[in-house]
Order: C-alpha cells, then structure tokens, then sequence
C-alpha cells in the first residue's frame, strides 16, 4: 500500500458514526412500522447470516452456497435448549453462537479440503444433509412440523417477550450493533488482514510462512458463531424452528443479498438484506413468480453493470465525488 | 432378485437419462470454464417446447424432441451473445451469479407464460409399452434412454477426440490466443459449443422428464443436483461424468426404493465422502 492508513482516531470516528447511523436506523423503523416489528426482527437475523457470509466470501474468497448449515445448527440449538428448560434469552444467544461455531469448524474442515467449484459443491451439500438430517431426527427436531411453542423468560428478568415483539426486536438490535462492532474489530486486526491477503494472493501469504487452513477455519468458525446468534434470533422472536432455516434456499438467498450490497465491505452486507428483504416483502406478497424474474434481472444487472455491488459502486460514487483516493484496507 | 434387478435398472436409466443433461454442463464447465447454473433450464425449456409441440399440436415423439433441440438452442444462441460472452474470463462467482439471475428470469417468465401446473410428454405406443429382452422386459422408454445416453457418450467422445472440431475446441481451451494466432474462429468455436450443449440438455430434458417431471421450479430443483453430478464426475470429462451419473444415480434411486424416509440424505453423503476423497471430482483433470 502506497499511502500512509489513515489515523487511528479518524477510524474510530467513522466506525462509531457507522454504528449509530445502525442504531437511529434501527429505532426508526421501531418507531416507524410497529406493526411490522415481526418482519424487522426477522431482518436483523437475517442480516447476521449475510454478515456472517461476507465474512466467508468477502473476506477469504471461499464460496459458499450452504451457509444456512450454521444459521441452521444456531436456530436448533437455541431451540432445542429452550425446551429443555434453559430459557434465559442471553444464554440462548450464546448457545446458538457455540453450535454455530462448532458446525462451522466441522464445515470448514470439510470443504477447506477443496478449492473451487468441487468446495462450492461440498457446501451445498453439507447443507442438504444437514436439512435431511434435521428432517429425519424428528425425536429432537420435530421433524417437517419443527419445533414449536419455545417460550423464552424475560430479558433480564425485565422484559418479556409480548405478542408485538418489541421486546425481540430491540434485544435483536442491541445484538446486531454488538456483532457489527466486534467484527469491524476483527476485519481490521492483523488476522482479518492475513484472511484478505489470502483472498487476494494465497502464494504470497505462504510465502510469509503463514498456513492458510488454521487461519480459514478459524475465520469458519466466527462466521459461524456470528450466523448462530442470527439462527438464535429467530428462534427467540419467532418462538419456532422450522427446516426452512437450515436449507439451501436460504443460503443462496444470502449469496444474492451479500452481492447486491457488495460483498468484502460489512455495511455492504446490510444493504443487501435491507434492500432484498424490503422488496420480497412488498412484491413477493403480490406474485412470487414475479419476485424471481425481478431477482434475476437485478442479478445480471449487477453482474453486467455493479460488479463491485451497491455499496462498492456507492462507494466509488462517493470518491469521485469528493474526489479522494481510494481508501486503504478496503 | 428381481427388485434387485428392476432397481437396476431404474438406477441405469436414471443415471443416463442424468447423463444426458449433463454431459453439456460438463463440458460447458470443463472445457470452456463456465459455471452455468442456467443448464437445467435450458433443459426446462426443451421440454416444455416438446411438451406443447406434442400436446397442443399433435406432433409426434420425434418432432417433438428435434423442435426442442432446435428452439432451444435459437434460444439460447442470442443469450450466449449477450450474457455468456461477457463472463467467460470472469470469476466463478460471478458467473454462478449471472446464471441463476438467468435461471429465476426463466422460471419466472416460464409460470407467466405455461402456468404453474406439472407439463406431461405423451410416450408413443412403441416406447411406452415393455419389451422382452429374453431374461426380463424392461419398459421401452427406459431402454430408449439407456441407449440414448450410450449414443451421446460415444457421439460426443468421437467428436472431441477424433474430428478437426474437437482439436480446434481442445485448442482453444489449452491457450486461446494461441488459437486465434493460428487462424482458429474461437468464439464460433466457443459459440458452437455452447449450442451443442444446451441441445444435449433439451435432448435430455425431454428424454428425462420421466425421472425428472416438467415444471417451473424444475430449474432450481435439479440445479443442485446437475452441479453436483458434475462436480463428482470431473469438470470437462466425458467418462468422469458419466460415471458420476451411474453411480450417483444408483445411490439415488437405491435409496429412494429401500429408504425412503432418508430422502436424498445418502446422496449428499456420498457426494462429499467422494469430493472429500477427490477433490477435483473422479476423473478430473489438473486445473
């Protein structure tokens, strides 16, 4: 890199600004659609797994169409401990992020073993087992009816979870805000850098006597515990666990929001899910089938016309705007 | 013994009629080093075309599946041009990404205009009754797929292999520049590839539908599993595919009439116990 970074405190500025521009955006839309506190909360558990995956794609270059395993294993688990009395929704969180973690080292073991299209395919396919499995031990995951009827105690002893779910969404809130922050911390700490530098050029970092696959499945296994907390989210708000959050649906539908934000950039990641998740509620409602010709259009466009997605071309905007030089570490 | 042998069979036609479709993808992947995740609806749409050919306007099998082939690929020549021809050197990402694009616009505009409902391809009297092979009989549209797909196997090997076609295609693989250097047309190289290939998944797609019925999710639902079969088989190899087909389709059909509470669980099983052991698919070859 040519230019100096930027200094520390001009960092942490921006950081802090980003963050509560997540908060005033946040509590707008708490103040804004009350009636829709359902659909945001299911917005901020998603975004963690889109959070989760950029963190995979943008930041390692590994592609992954099975990210909904760990979004999967996290609901599970979070669910499954809440029947079994442990209803505290804190603890639930973390052990959603544990299950979460521990299937992403078994995941990353798995398909770090291959490079390309062949990882690409183990992806998919630890998901479709995962989903069969889930599907055939209907004794602890209830099968295709899921499991239902979690009733998870009050936040804190305080604050219980109402019918209107204002309680789940700003406790999905504060925990996106927390996640955002930490991994801001992690994308930028010398590892986050290495796990770029591999993405970028592999022979160079080994060249440095650093082994990828420890760094890799190490990056899998916060992607998973940041995609278990989502997983957990959802199972606190929605008070079910179905098969749809661990199938590959949910993980291509990731992909496609990761790239319409713009993948390697964390605020990307929250563009993409804001704008998807905002279009499919409006006009998925009015035909489905029109829902898809639309994703597909938008996808080829950005592919022809954004490669870098909304955030990177925002970004690019921007600089030619204000006509600075392009940032470092980005 | 004899449901040993029915599955056999089963899975043989099975893994053939999978063949078909996607020995295109293959080499479409192998060969010109894209990931086109369209495949499937291309296949989709060959059989939609033989089923309105077939059923709104009385045409016979094989009108039918010879007007598939040829909408098809009058389809799919224009996208080539105009999406393809972009993405060829782009990364994998990015072309996995253009092609489900293309794959949700074709599902979306396939329900518009056929509706949701399932599409039937009526068998003619010779294929759809059994034939006596002297041991056993097997249905005649099975035997036809079987010898459908050894055809095409055979077929596509003398072609790459052994025609002037074939070193021109294997040419423009190894070191483009270097082709066009020494005269070789390689985007009508590429350009008439890539026809061939959607002609085979429209082929198959027709041929297939017994297996893999006509709808419009059709593309999405068997999306996975073409990528799959061809990853294990090995990008770009015929024998490689083909026998990622016959033994993935002996697990699959396998499965289904044993276990079928398992759904597709052995399946996936095998695909990663498979990509685990070879990372570049059964007989892939070096990138």
């Amino acid at each position: 890199m040519a230019e100096a970074p930027p200094p520390l405190s001009a960092v942490l500025g921006r950081d802090l600004a980003g963050l509560a521009l997540i908060a005033a955006a946040g509590l707008a839309g708490y103040w804004l659609f009350p009636d829709s506190l359902a659909f945001l909360t299911r917005l901020i558990s998603i975004s963690l797994l889109v959070l989760s995956l950029d963190l995979i794609v943008g930041y390692c270059g590994i592609a992954s169409l099975g990210q909904g395993a760990l979004y999967g294993a996290g609901a599970y688990a979070a669910g499954i401990a809440c029947l079994a009395g442990l209803d505290d929704p804190v603890l639930l969180v973390l052990i959603g992020a544990a299950a979460g973690a521990l299937t992403g080292l078994a995941m990353g073991a798995v398909m770090l073993r291959a490079h390309g299209l062949p990882q690409l395919v183990l992806s998919i396919a630890i998901v479709q087992l995962l989903h069969e499995a889930a599907n055939k031990a209907s004794s602890i995951t209830g099968g295709s009816d899921g499991l239902s009827g979690l009733e998870p105690a009050p936040l804190f002893g305080v604050f219980a979870f109402d019918l209107w779910g204002r309680s789940a969404y700003l406790f999905g809130l504060s925990l996106l805000i927390l996640v955002f922050a930490g991994l801001r911390f992690v994308t930028r700490s010398p590892f986050g850098m290495v796990c770029r530098g591999l993405k970028e050029d592999p022979l160079r970092i080994s060249a440095l006597g650093i082994r990828a696959f420890p760094v890799l499945l190490r990056m899998f296994a916060i992607s998973g515990a940041v995609a278990g907390m989502g997983g957990a989210l959802s199972a606190i708000a929605t008070q079910v666990v179905g098969l749809d959050s661990i199938s590959f649906e949910i993980s291509a539908n990731a992909l496609v929001m990761l790239v319409v934000g713009g993948m390697g950039h964390l605020h990307g990641a929250l563009i993409g899910t804001v704008i998807f998740m905002a279009l499919e509620h409006v006009i998925a409602a009015i035909d489905p089938f029109h829902w898809m010709t639309l994703v597909g259009a938008v996808l080829i466009a950005i592919v022809l016309f954004a490669p870098r997605g909304l955030s990177g071309t925002l970004d690019e905007a921007a600089r030619l705007l204000t006509r600075r030089p392009p940032e470092p570490g980005r | 013994m004899l449901t040993a042998l029915s599955i056999a069979m089963d899975a043989l036609a099975y893994g053939m009629a999978l063949f078909i479709i996607c020995i295109g993808l293959s080499l479409t992947m192998g060969l010109m080093r894209v990931v086109n995740l369209a495949h499937g609806a291309f296949a989709m749409i060959g059989g939609y075309i033989a089923s309105w050919a077939m059923r709104e306007h009385d045409l016979g099998y094989g009108f039918g599946i010879a007007l598939a082939i040829a909408g098809t690929v009058m389809i799919a020549v224009p996208l080539e041009r105009l999406l393809y021809r972009r993405i060829y050197d782009r990364s994998e990402l990015t072309q996995l990404l253009m092609t489900i694009g293309l794959t949700f616009c074709v599902i979306g505009l396939t329900n518009y205009l056929f509706g949701p409902s399932l599409k039937t391809i009526p068998l003619p009297a010779a294929l759809a009754q059994p034939i006596d092979l002297g041991f056993r009989s097997i249905s005649g549209h099975r035997l036809f797929v079987i010898v459908s797909g050894l055809a095409v196997a055979g077929g596509l090997w003398f072609l790459v292999a052994r025609t002037g076609f074939g070193v021109h295609l294997r040419a423009a693989v190894e070191n483009a520049p270097m082709a066009r250097a020494l005269g070789i047309r390689t985007e009508t190289v590429y350009a008439l590839s890539f026809a061939l290939a959607i002609g085979l998944s429209a082929f198959g797609g027709v041929v297939g539908a017994e297996f893999l019925p006509i709808e419009p999710y059709y593309a999405l639902r068997y999306m996975v599993t073409f990528l799959v079969v061809v990853s294990v088989g090995g990008a770009g190899s015929i024998p490689g595919a083909l026998a990622a087909c016959l033994l993935l389709g002996a697990i699959d059909v396998t499965g289904r009439y044993l276990l079928p509470d398992f759904g597709n669980f052995f399946f996936y099983l095998a695909v990663i116990l498979v990509v685990c052991a070879f990372p570049r698919g059964l007989m892939g070859r070096a990138p």
